[in-house]
């Protein structure tokens, strides 16, 4: 395996984002457990390396649209863990008031256009936010997180022949964990190559190790900059694998607990510390004073969320319309 | 000056497009075909193919692609052939852009208008003729306009792109040939129900493509003597339920038109409103004509039967005042 190719601080930045992920989506497996937190919980746990290693090679004109499955997208992209934690307790504080919970994520300052529920139903929006850039004539690049799914809606489809025709500078990021909610890739394509789906609309596609976060940095890095420098799509697809369940209501009838266990020897977070201690890029002081800080973090953010307040029931019909519209 | 509905519209849309260059139009066969009802004829060569852009057959990707192209800082115009094409892109519609601004907390508006043909009265058979207004006007965060009157068609453009939050607006096909005089000021609110014919014995309460046989059937009722007042409700989502009320409270009746099934119709909830809002006001229980529950015949005798017509609208009056 090459070295890591970055410099210490950076190296060590990756590692600290996916320690940063892990431990908030634990502390939330127990909040919900605790009843803090309720609806649909949906954990990332396992597919660290994509949305660290991907959105580290992203710029701040860049727009991000996501799927439920975002916390740490938002995380990584900016939005501060206290606010995304209220948001789980569905507090007005939260990144999104409260209205949205873990599934919708928002935040304007960073570009971050949510937390999407509709399997496939950013794709058609992020052709359209950068149809805008186009437009416009501004440099951003839209990356549209989806899952492997998502390429067997319509919209996937409909989306991707928009994108590559008229040349919009999207970047499609699939993040392919086999499996769409309980149903395996292989049980729900008839073609599970899915770069295939992208080059059969003449746009570029690659395949990367969704658990290697050098690898997922890399390819990332060079797509975008092709999305940015020609304003065509690219076609990302990470192989990665979750593994919790799809939500916490998932008794997990559909996989082979062998099958979890041998993707287990692929983690992103054991592999990608182990190679950066290997090449004398990171000490075990270091990592556990990253780990420490990230649990601390994490319980800021909990304290944060338990002394936030609720919105008051009298503000129940605010956000339907924009204030100064058509009255 | 005399114009034509459709000519009308494209008068809105040019001014538009010339004033703001932020607005562009997208749809099918909006730009070489000049639109399939006509309405963008010439923009493609005015306006060129970055702004008046002809989209593959895909509902829901390029209302999506509307969608986004709001929150990105555009002004589209999303022309959608027909309602009964846009339950492909009820997704976005609904799910994307109604939900938005309130799953973001506010963060997010959607300053989108979609334009598309409504109704039936061509003989072009169940899947081009529904009137399916009120799946639109049931969801919370869009507003949805029926322009029926040749400055409706010309003002309403206006304000709806100004409008920050998703626009949606029918045009009834049989409106598009209409034609009439446009006022020298055609500039107006989208917000208000507005009245078309006063009088004080009945009110006839309608939108869009029936607003033509609506004033029909009020003329014949006034020359058996019966003065029918005339609301045009305009805008569908929200309900202008004060010019609802101001007109009930003067004449105690009410029926309403409405080209969409009865079951589950606009009409049904403008009767519950009346009922909840204006119970003591009401001297006859409300009345609807609506199409009848069938999917639209092609036979021209049989689709004429399945809408509301002027002879149905006056016999429910008649019926009603002679209870």
């Amino acid at each position: 395996m090459n070295p890591v190719p970055y410099d210490k601080p950076f190296a060590c930045r990756l590692l600290a984002d996916m320690l940063r992920i892990r431990r908030l989506e634990e502390k939330c497996a127990e909040l919900y457990g605790a009843g803090k937190i309720r609806g649909f919980l949906h954990l990332y746990i396992g597919e660290e390396a994509c949305a660290v290693g991907s959105l580290h090679a992203l710029a701040p004109e860049d727009n991000i649209v996501a799927t439920y499955r975002e916390h740490g997208h938002a995380l990584v992209r900016g939005v501060s863990m206290n606010v995304i934690m209220a948001e789980m307790y569905g507090k007005a504080a939260g990144c999104s008031r409260g209205r949205g919970g873990s599934m919708h994520l928002f935040d304007a300052a960073t570009r971050f256009f949510g937390g999407n529920a509709i399997v496939a139903g950013g794709l058609p929006f992020s052709a359209g936010l950068a149809l805008a850039d186009k437009m416009r004539g501004r440099s951003g690049v839209t990356a549209c997180f989806f899952g492997d799914g998502a390429v067997a809606e319509g919209a996937f489809h409909e989306a991707m022949n928009l994108a590559a025709l008229w040349k919009l500078p999207v970047l499609f990021c699939c993040e392919n964990n086999f499996y769409g909610m309980g149903t395996a890739l292989e049980r729900a394509e008839s073609q599970t190559d899915l770069c295939l789906k992208a080059e059969s609309y003449a746009m570029r596609a690659v395949k990367v190790d969704g658990m290697d976060i050098v690898a997922v940095h890399e390819a990332t890095r060079e797509a975008a900059g092709y999305v940015r420098t020609e304003g065509k799509p690219c076609f990302v697809e990470y192989q990665t694998y979750r593994y919790r369940a799809h939500s916490m209501f998932d008794p997990e009838l559909y996989r082979d607990k062998a099958e979890v266990e041998k993707w287990k020897e692929r983690g992103p977070l054991h592999n990608y510390s182990a190679r950066l201690k290997a090449e004398g890029k990171l000490t075990e002081d270091e990592f556990l004073a990253l780990d420490a800080a990230a649990q601390a973090e994490v319980a800021d953010s909990v304290a944060f969320a338990e002394a936030a307040d609720w919105e008051p029931v009298a503000d129940l019909l605010r956000d339907v319309h924009t204030p100064g519209g058509a009255s | 000056m005399k114009m034509s509905y459709r000519e009308a519209l494209r008068e809105a849309l040019r001014e538009a497009l010339r004033n703001d260059p932020r607005v562009f139009l997208m749809g099918e066969d909006v730009g070489k075909y000049g639109g399939a009802y006509a309405v963008s004829k010439g923009f493609l060569e005015e306006f060129g193919p970055e702004r008046i852009r002809d989209t593959p057959l895909a509902e829901l990707g390029f209302t999506g692609a509307g969608v986004g192209a709001a929150c990105g800082g555009l002004r589209p115009i999303v022309e959608i052939m027909t309602v009964n094409f846009s339950l492909l892109a009820l997704d976005q519609i609904v799910n994307t852009a109604a939900l938005l601004r309130h799953m973001s907390g506010g963060q997010f508006s959607v300053p989108l208008v979609i334009r598309m043909a409504t109704g039936a009265g061509r003989q072009l058979a169940a899947q081009h003729s529904h009137s399916l207004e009120n799946w639109y006007a049931h969801v919370p965060g869009i507003r949805v306009l029926a322009p029926a009157t040749i400055a409706d068609a010309r003002g309403m453009l206006a304000p709806a792109l100004a409008d920050p939050d998703p626009v949606v607006i029918f045009e009834h096909a049989q409106l598009y040939n209409l034609e009439d005089e446009c006022p020298a000021d055609w500039r107006c609110d989208i917000a208000r129900a507005a009245i078309r014919r006063p009088g004080d014995q009945v009110s006839l309460l309608t939108y869009g493509g029936s607003l033509p046989k609506t004033l029909l059937a009020a003329e014949e009722l006034a020359r058996d003597g019966v003065a029918a007042e005339v609301i045009d409700l305009r805008v569908l989502r929200p309900l202008d339920m004060a010019a609802i009320a101001a007109s009930v409270q003067k004449t105690h009746r009410a029926v309403i038109v409405d080209e969409g099934w009865k079951t589950g119709s606009l009409a049904g909830e403008i009767v519950a409103r009346l009922v909840e809002e204006c119970f003591y006001d009401l001297d006859a229980a409300p009345r609807r004509v609506c199409s009848e529950e069938v999917p639209m015949p092609y036979a021209k005798h049989l689709e004429d039967a399945a809408l509301p017509q002027p002879a149905k609208i006056v016999a429910a009056v008649k019926e009603m005042l002679s209870a």
